[in-house]
């Protein structure tokens, strides 16, 4: 079957190893559309999408406006800063309003977790999470996913360490719940304090030593300490972080075999990553950068035509 | 279900045979020329022309394009077509191309070919091949250059072709009516 199970993509966890074996078969196609001299097909050329931005991004939000007019839908932009939110409007009110003026589809970003599961109870348009909290991000996951597959053959049997802020990171979660229903292995490594109390619960190994992490994993997908999510301090200092948990290429090299170092960005140069580990020829941090384009045009592509 | 049988295997040989007699008195040389099946079921047909018209000394090049994200009844239907892959390791730019598909029917299929083909480039000529062609059953006006047996049906008809591009004896069209 072409068809996804649901109707909107608000996280991994609603959706079967079999939609998302479909979203990356599509992407393949896609990934071929966007290296030709005309990197456009018209599919969603009656398709109305509005980006609803309650939160910074800068790689997500042009990934998923590319990968529309890539489509060729029609795609109009919102952003929380500068708009009525300021003012005291409602999300239902505000999401409302932008469906009443014929938008078929929602690109949501939202501060708070299950925003969109919320809105998907109460309006009529297909919804894709591009981030709700620290809650999830599907299409990092899946082009994280799609990135592993693209590099290694194949995501099943892989090991995967996640390593970083695990407790405020939507990436983490949503890359654990789309990792393991591919069949890989998947462990989190971090200090104790940045790891949530009940991760191992999701079937996923729990390692305080990022050398030991970096020895067992074919794949390192390196997260971002979220400084503007943490109201307390969880570490005494970024440079002790550093010091513990940043990785170079020396680590990288010494470690004798093949590596793949992968990073959702925007990197903190010198924090997690050194520069010269983040330019190393184990990074395939640019590929997932491209390979997003190609699986959010196949997310939207499936969903639009579902409808 | 009613299958009546348009071609068996040997028909289907000579059938075969005269398409590439026809293409090779079209064209005074193919240095120019490239082959274009269209995914999913037109790359079988193709394949077969393309051996025999290398048996015949003739070596055109040879490629699949998928014309999935250019079609027409997109949202139009329950579920969207899964898209399959592009092969096209030449470039279309100048060429002249022969598309190739196994039934012509509404024409929609070969209109968003056209649209894809389009896409890789501008090509200097474009022919359309085909081994069926449903007389009287199109949508838009288009007509193939090459065509290996004409058949009048009707909507409710369907024409199935079995063809593996080893050029094996099991290769028929049947015509099948559905209740």
């Amino acid at each position: 079957m072409s068809k996804l199970s649901q109707r909107h993509l608000l996280g991994i966890k609603d959706i079967t190893r079999e939609d998302i074996e479909l979203i990356f078969e599509t992407a393949d196609n896609f990934k071929d559309v966007i290296n030709r001299p005309i990197k456009k097909v018209p599919s969603l050329r009656d398709v109305t999408i509005a980006n609803v931005f309650f939160e910074n991004s800068t790689r997500t939000r042009l990934s998923f406006e590319l990968a529309e007019k890539r489509l060729s839908a029609d795609v109009v932009n919102f952003s929380a800063s500068g708009s009525s939110v300021k003012k005291g409007e409602t999300l239902l009110d505000t999401v409302n309003n932008i469906l009443a003026m014929k938008v078929d589809m929602v690109v949501m970003r939202h501060a708070s977790a299950g925003a969109p599961h919320f809105l998907s109870k109460h309006i009529r348009a297909n919804i894709v999470n591009a981030g709700d909290g620290t809650h999830e991000h599907p299409t990092q996951a899946l082009l994280d996913g799609f990135s592993i597959r693209e590099k290694l053959g194949g995501v099943e049997g892989t090991k995967i360490a996640i390593i970083g802020d695990i407790l405020h990171s939507r990436v983490a979660l949503s890359n654990i719940f789309a990792l393991k229903k591919m069949g890989a292995e998947v462990m989190v490594c971090g200090p104790p304090t940045l790891l949530p109390k009940f991760i191992s619960t999701l079937g996923v190994k729990v390692e305080l030593e990022v050398k030991k992490a970096l020895e067992w994993c074919d794949v390192a997908n390196v997260l971002r300490i979220q400084l503007e999510r943490q109201q307390l301090k969880y570490f005494p200092s970024l440079r002790e972080y550093t010091l513990y948990y940043g990785i170079n290429k020396k680590m990288l090299d010494d470690l004798k075999k093949k590596i793949v170092l992968m990073h959702p960005g925007p990197i903190n140069r010198g924090v997690e990553l050194t520069s010269d580990a983040a330019d190393s020829q184990h990074s395939i941090i640019l590929d997932q950068v491209e390979n997003g384009v190609a699986v959010r045009m196949a997310v939207l592509y499936l969903l639009a035509g579902a409808a | 279900m009613q299958k009546k049988l348009i071609l068996d295997s040997k028909q289907l040989d000579i059938t075969l045979s005269r398409l590439c007699q026809q293409l090779i008195e079209n064209h005074s040389n193919f240095s120019n020329c490239v082959l274009l099946g269209l995914q999913p079921r037109g790359i079988f047909l193709a394949e077969l022309i393309h051996q025999r018209l290398k048996s015949l000394k003739v070596n055109v090049p040879l490629g699949y394009l998928d014309a999935t994200f250019h079609r027409d009844d997109f949202r139009r239907r329950d579920t969207p077509v899964k898209a399959s892959e592009n092969r096209v390791p030449f470039a279309i730019e100048g060429k002249n191309v022969v598309l190739i598909d196994d039934v012509l029917f509404t024409g929609r299929t070969v209109r968003a070919a056209l649209d894809a083909m389009i896409s890789f480039g501008r090509p200097a000529k474009v022919e359309l091949l085909v081994l069926v062609d449903r007389k009287a059953t199109r949508d838009l006006p288009i007509a193939a250059d090459y065509v290996g047996k004409y058949v009048d049906t009707h909507d409710t008809q369907k024409v199935l072709v079995e063809l593996k591009a080893d050029g094996s004896t099991r290769n028929k069209i049947w015509l099948i009516n559905r209740e």
